[in-house]
């Protein structure tokens, strides 16, 4: 949990109060904090003037606007057919591997999330994968381990 | 059958001053531009293949005074990588391909809707689109683009999803009519292309319609980006004239295994060796939105439908029945067939059913999940049930 103090001020600030703010705001959450708690949406809610079930159901249509608890960097991997086709399943046993955690896990000390996600347009370059808006494509487990490496040194 | 061989075509990616495009646009009549898109024959390179022209021609009759141009960058459909590419290398021509069709609407706004998965880019664009709004102050246009960003679903691709999207709801399709030429983005008349589309149209009135239409066949002017993957030797983006047989596409991409190529990404068709010398790539054959992903005699066909039907499920919006059950059943139906749960003659059903979901779906997700379904079941049927 976090507290969303007045960072959901400043985006409106950023972006208006108009319902099409509501998706750039979201996103400026998501983007600093990575999901949104309820206590965002109602926030969010209060500074458009809309209904808390109007935020929330914006927000759960969109699979990057996640509202369960996600870590600092969340790492989708690509399951659509050329990327499952060019090793997408050696990708996730060796995140697996090393971050003890399954596929829809986020790590105890909320570092990472591992999630499959579809299509990210990386088909030539299979596979890929996106942590947080970074993609990282043809991917080998040794690959993997050096650029999760890198993120734990972050 | 009109045949044109398989040629590589530089218009896309070709660096052009775009100052000159946009002098050249500034001293025409919206008349003018829309008549010289109708001329050379250019339809929508997101997929669906509407006639440009007549897109702009519909929205330019409206009476309305705002209006928008938007751009189509919700590249989701699997296979297809184009548009980051172009995006990516020449994004001013994008923009330049807005202020054209903001000129022959008489719109004054652009918004570029970038799918979320690509957010990765937005620094760079913003800078091209800083300079390229200089640009235009410089030559007197009185045109705004913005950006609004994707968050993660197929869906918004559709181009009354993407408005709703835009507008910031959920991304559900809206019943048509109206269509976007008179009630898009917040109800204004709007015309929507996809990001090649617009690079296209610039490079139409640069070149001008006659030398464009050359290209290509009657049916499929013009040439197209293509997203080439799966097993290929060279897999990558390819800009190639229109009216090529698939047999020539796998001549050139093929690994020598080649047993079939889905063209058009999941929504598309799935096109057999057996049928390779007499399909078309193009609207008279197979229209593609340029996914082309090859299959060699490895890969498993029942692992590549399985894949799409779990992709469609995932990506269905679920606001109407016929798409958002009929996804889930025929996933469900093949696993149970491979399973021998059913018996092989349940395929009979559930192309019924994937018939079906064309006729009622309310958009283009539910009405072409049969496309892949059919064609994939009718030509791989064995590797389905056993």
């Amino acid at each position: 949990m976090y507290q969303v103090g007045n960072l959901v001020k400043k985006l409106s600030d950023k972006h208006g109060r108009k319902r099409e703010s509501l998706m750039p705001i979201l996103q400026g959450i998501v983007e600093k904090h990575n999901y949104l708690t309820d206590e965002a949406m109602v926030e969010v809610a209060k500074e458009l003037d809309i209904s808390a079930a109007e935020v929330y159901g914006t927000a759960s249509f969109y699979t990057f606007l996640d509202t369960q608890v996600r870590g600092k960097y969340v790492i989708r991997v690509c399951k659509t057919i050329t990327c499952s086709m060019k090793g997408k399943n050696e990708i996730i046993q060796t995140l697996e591997d090393i971050l003890k955690i399954k596929v829809g896990e986020t790590t105890s000390d909320k570092n990472f999330s591992l999630i499959e996600t579809n299509c990210i347009g990386w088909c030539h370059k299979a596979p890929a994968i996106l942590i947080n808006e970074i993609p990282y494509t043809e991917l080998t487990p040794e690959k993997i381990v050096e650029i999760i490496k890198g993120y734990l040194h972050k | 059958m009109e045949r044109k061989g398989l040629n590589k075509v530089g218009l896309i990616f070709e660096k052009i001053d775009i100052k000159e495009v946009l002098t050249k646009t500034f001293n025409m009549s919206s008349n003018d531009i829309i008549q010289n898109i109708l001329n050379s024959g250019l339809k929508g390179r997101g997929g669906a293949g509407f006639p440009t022209g007549l897109k702009w021609k519909y929205t330019a009759a409206e009476k309305e005074l705002e209006k928008y141009v938007v751009c189509n960058a919700d590249e989701g459909e699997p296979g297809t990588f184009k548009d980051r590419e172009i995006l990516d290398k020449v994004a001013y021509k994008v923009y330049g391909g807005m202020v054209i069709a903001g000129k022959a609407i008489g719109a004054k706004n652009g918004i570029v809707y970038l799918r979320g998965e690509y957010r990765f880019l937005l620094p760079q664009l913003m800078k091209e689109l800083e300079a390229f709004h200089n640009l235009l102050d410089e030559i007197g246009f009185d045109f705004k683009i913005r950006y609004c960003l994707g968050s993660g679903a197929y869906i918004c691709g559709e181009e009354s999803a993407l408005f709703e999207s835009i507008q910031g709801d959920r991304g559900e399709p809206r019943n048509k009519p109206p269509y976007p030429t008179s009630s898009g983005v917040f109800g204004k008349p709007t015309t929507i292309n996809n990001v090649e589309t617009l690079v296209s149209a610039a490079m139409i009135i640069m070149h001008g319609a006659i030398s464009y239409s050359q290209l290509g066949t009657t049916d499929s002017r013009g040439s197209k980006v293509f997203s080439v993957s799966g097993d290929t030797p060279t897999p990558g983006i390819f800009e190639l004239e229109l009216g090529m047989t698939v047999q020539e596409f796998v001549n050139e991409f093929g690994d020598g295994d080649t047993k079939a190529v889905q063209v058009g990404g999941a929504s598309g068709f799935c096109v057999p060796r057996k049928k390779f010398q007499n399909t078309i790539i193009g609207f008279e054959g197979v229209p593609t939105g340029g996914s082309m992903k090859l299959f060699n005699s490895s890969r498993s066909m029942y692992n590549v439908l399985h894949n799409y039907l779990d992709f469609f499920a995932e990506e269905s919006c679920g606001q109407c029945t016929p798409c958002r059950v009929g996804c889930q059943q025929l996933l469900k139906g093949v696993e149970k067939v491979k399973k021998g749960e059913a018996k092989s003659t349940y395929l009979n059903e559930l192309v019924k059913l994937a018939d079906t979901m064309k006729i009622a779906s309310k958009c283009g997700l539910g009405q072409s999940v049969g496309n892949a379904f059919r064609t994939i079941v009718e030509n791989f049927r064995e590797e389905i049930i056993y």
